[in-house]
């Protein structure tokens, strides 16, 4: 690729970007968010088209106008959504979209699909049907799909962000088979970590710009930081002592069904403590935004669960069960909640962040009127304390990049002065700056007595900065252990097995 | 930087624009009516070769040709905003309340009722007496799918569209009962002698109280919209019911308090429409406006001062189209098609705004 550029209104988000793509190499990709590494690639792959710039294939000049172009020069991108049809099964999907004459031969394409399985080491059954297969499952299906259409060169974006360690572990072990085969592979990641276990040479984006390349063996996550960042940044989180922990909210026998009567949060059981934070982990869908939103009285629960909330200095407890957001702020409770569907439920889109300040605060006061003036002054102050980059307070947080969305989101949720926080994947599609400026957000607001709990996905992260650590399994609690001693592969461990002390021995 | 791709660059791009200034906006939006003229005057050189100023000018003075035309012209732009006022707050909530015309019916129906039963109430009263009962029966008609909606999720397109012909056969069964004379298969204008229950002339003027009621109720709209918490609920409630839920609004009370205002101002506009316009009532006294009026309020992003002009242009095509129809001895169908080449051009320049469009070979922004 040379010199491409593409431009999204006055937004430049790749400037003259050159890059050369071996075979028989891993090459990361890495860069902040809206560093313009999934554009670039969505242009290699036939999604967008560029503004400007040559792409070359074999030292063949080529136009990449659609993602049928390049297919046929055999490149093929694993994109974060998958892209398949749940009630087709794995050899369907395969297929879907390809051109052939005559008759559909299902056996002949199941006889090719584990011809590549065996190849490669992947595990993929070509008669189950896709709404069966797990996460990691789907993602195979992904790969062994464009392996099939004959790609050369294969693009993963994000691809570890759904996946267990374990899982991640074995991805990485077929993606070393594929280059050993004289693939080409690009990966798209944020964890530095997978970086150097992984790739061979790394490319590096900041602000839609190459900064440049270097190889795998000579640097490391520091020095990468530095080059996405354009200057040093500390790498390490935080982990104050809990301060006075004191019994916040007691989460008793916690059942959720949802809409189809299936049980997806079990009878879980725990107590959150004032200055600390509780880590949950688990594989996304084990129950915890279902979790999170039972605590905030958004979901219905089951006869026998219990969540009390017990207030600080006076000890009284009150029973949240049942009640909705309103009441439960309406008893004095200060709980704020950054909900893992930012714009679906967190903010309103359309709105400024002056309308996205007042959605729990716009009937204050009386008289049938709205005041403006509160919120766009916490708009402003959020604005400047988090270096929010918006043209202006009245500006649609929709059209934000996800990372200021989301500061929007958590300088609201904290400004609210919670005296019990819950965050669901509060760094996910963050960068490296904005992830650590959310740690540090949480941990002021641990040391300021505050009970938090954190949902995320990144096992690493919940390591270093949180104090406990909930883990679920298909939606029960498979337990609670100690952030600083526990490893990682004991969590991973917890996260697919409930009789884990068993699966270890 | 563009030839180097070789021939199979696309000819044209589309590409999505990240912001565009007012001024630049009613730019476009003025060129697009201009076109549509010069394409409409082709169109009607190149098939019944005539004039087309002559045209044009035949179509003004349709509208606005004499006074009498064009207080007729003002009337019925205020009946179709208010209309569209009373969609305003259901669509920005998301909510396809596509049964105006049968709120309109049902408030039509009550106010005619009110002038046949109650003649003898003095006039004033007898105002007060029909505006509550018209704003009741819109409301309630409004409120109906809003609380099945609430309680049960139902669908409210089908609802309300239901809803419309229930209004209908409502209206032909008070038609079949009111009959005057007796045969005729109508109501004829009511209290033709009295004007019991007829708006009054303000100012000279039969209509003047029509424009004064629609114009307080759409500034009222446009301040309860933005200023409101009502409003405010309202706007949150249309972006996502998933971000009202986590701010604590109720949705469904929402939904029922909001079809509610709907409902009763689409009702009213059956009120206006049968004491300040025909002083009949019957099937055709809604006429389509309740769907119209969706237009309306959609062109004008619920903004109800633009609705106004937008009011203003469709009803002027009307009336222009009706004139040029009979003065020119052409169908309807050549009017229709006048009409409709100026709407689409004017949904079309919509797309102008949210997008432009890139060249092969240039750079340049085409408008």
């Amino acid at each position: 690729m040379k010199d491409i550029t593409k431009t999204f209104g006055p937004v430049v988000a790749n400037d003259k970007v050159s890059l050369t793509i071996n075979k028989g190499e891993i090459l990361s990709l890495l860069g902040e968010n809206g560093s313009g590494k999934t554009t670039l690639m969505n242009m290699l792959s036939g999604i967008y088209f560029p503004d400007g710039g040559q792409i070359f294939v074999n030292g063949q000049e080529v136009t990449i106008s659609s993602p049928k172009d390049a297919f046929e020069l055999g490149i093929g991108m694993i994109h974060q959504h998958f892209k398949l049809v749940d009630v087709f099964t794995a050899a369907e999907n395969i297929v879907l979209g390809l051109e052939g004459k005559g008759r559909l031969d299902l056996k002949e394409v199941g006889r090719k699909v584990r011809e590549i399985c065996d190849r490669y080491g992947f595990d993929v059954d070509p008669n189950q049907l896709v709404c069966d297969m797990s996460v990691s499952q789907k993602q195979t299906l992904e790969i062994v799909k464009v392996l099939y259409r004959g790609a050369d060169i294969l693009i993963l974006d994000e691809p570890t962000a759904v996946l267990t360690p374990q899982e991640t572990d074995k991805l990485f072990a077929v993606m070393r088979n594929m280059k050993a085969d004289g693939k080409a592979i690009v990966i798209i990641t944020h964890k530095l970590h997978e970086v150097m276990d992984v790739s061979d040479r790394v490319a590096v984006l900041r602000k839609g710009q190459y900064i440049g390349d270097v190889a795998t063996c000579d640097t490391d996550p520091q020095k990468l930081t530095d080059m996405m960042v354009g200057r040093a940044v500390k790498l390490n989180i935080d982990r104050p002592a809990p301060v006075d922990p004191q019994d916040r909210l007691r989460v008793e026998h916690l059942t959720v069904k949802d809409k189809e009567g299936v049980t997806v949060l079990s009878d879980a059981t725990f107590t959150l403590r004032s200055g600390e934070i509780l880590g949950v982990a688990g594989i996304s869908g084990s129950g915890q935004k279902e979790l999170l939103e039972a605590i905030a009285g958004l979901q219905n629960v089951e006869p026998g669960s219990r969540v009390v909330y017990i207030e600080p200095e006076s000890g009284k407890e009150h029973d949240l069960c049942g009640l909705d957001p309103l009441k439960i702020r309406q008893l004095g409770v200060h709980l704020s909640f950054v909900p893992e569907d930012r714009l679906g439920m967190g903010l309103v889109g359309t709105m400024g962040m002056t309308g996205n300040m007042m959605l729990k605060t716009y009937g204050r006061g009386h008289g049938p009127l709205v005041d403006r003036r509160p919120s766009s002054k916490l708009a402003t102050d959020i604005k400047e304390q988090l270096e929010v980059m918006t043209p202006g307070i009245n500006y649609p947080v929709r059209r934000l990049s996800g990372g200021n969305v989301q500061k929007v989101l958590v300088g609201r949720e904290i400004a609210a002065d919670p005296t019990v926080l819950m965050t669901a994947y509060a760094v996910r599609g963050l960068d490296i700056n904005t992830s650590y400026t959310i740690y540090r957000l949480l941990n002021e607001q641990k040391q300021k007595g505050v009970a938090v709990l954190y949902v995320g996905e990144d096992l690493d992260v919940l390591l270093e900065l949180a104090d406990r650590i909930l883990v679920l399994c298909a939606g029960q609690i498979s337990g609670i252990v100690d952030g600083a001693s526990v490893t990682k592969e004991q969590v991973g461990l917890m996260m697919t097995h409930l009789n884990w002390k068993e699966a270890e021995a | 930087m563009s030839d180097i791709h070789g021939g199979k660059d696309p000819l044209v791009r589309i590409a999505k624009r990240s912001t565009i200034s007012k001024p630049k906006a009613w730019a476009i939006r003025l060129i697009s009516l201009l076109l549509a003229l010069v394409v409409c005057a082709i169109l009607i050189y190149s098939i019944v070769k005539m004039n087309p100023l002559q045209v044009y000018v035949s179509m003004w003075k349709g509208a606005f040709g004499s006074s009498r035309r064009a207080w007729i012209t003002a009337r019925d732009v205020m009946m179709l905003l208010c209309i569209a006022v009373g969609l305003a707050p259901a669509f920005k909530m998301k909510f396809w309340n596509i049964g105006a015309e049968g709120q309109i019916l049902v408030g039509g129906i009550v106010t005619a009722a009110c002038m046949i039963y109650l003649p003898q109430l003095p006039g004033p009263v007898l105002f007060l007496v029909m505006l509550a009962a018209s704003l009741l029966a819109g409301a309630v008609w409004g409120v109906i799918p809003a609380l099945f909606k609430a309680r049960w999720n139902t669908n409210e397109t089908l609802f309300t569209l239901m809803m419309n012909y229930v209004a209908i056969q409502l209206t032909s069964f008070c038609v079949a009962k009111w009959e005057n004379p007796p045969g005729s298969n109508s109501i004829g204008v009511i209290n033709q002698t009295t004007h019991a229950g007829w708006f009054p002339s303000l100012f000279g003027q039969a209509y003047a109280l029509n424009v004064i009621i629609v114009m307080i109720i759409t500034v009222a709209m446009f301040f309860y919209l933005r200023d409101s918490k009502q409003g405010y609920e309202i706007a949150v409630v249309g972006e996502s019911q998933n971000t009202a839920r986590y701010a604590g609004i109720s949705v469904g009370k929402v939904f029922i308090r909001t079809m509610i205002i709907s409902g009763a101002i689409c009702g009213l506009a059956g009120f206006i429409a049968v004491s300040g316009a025909s002083h009949t009532i019957s099937t055709s006294t809604a006429g389509g406006r309740g769907f119209t009026a969706i237009i309306v309020a959609w062109l004008a992003k619920f903004n109800t001062f633009t609705m106004i002009l937008i009011s203003l242009l469709l009803v002027f095509l009307d009336k222009g189209a009706i004139e040029i129809a009979t003065a020119y001895n052409l169908n309807d169908y050549a009017s229709e098609m006048i009409t409709g080449i100026i709407l689409f051009f004017i949904l079309g320049s919509e797309f102008f705004i949210n997008y432009r469009l890139i060249f092969r070979g240039h750079h340049k922004e085409v408008e």
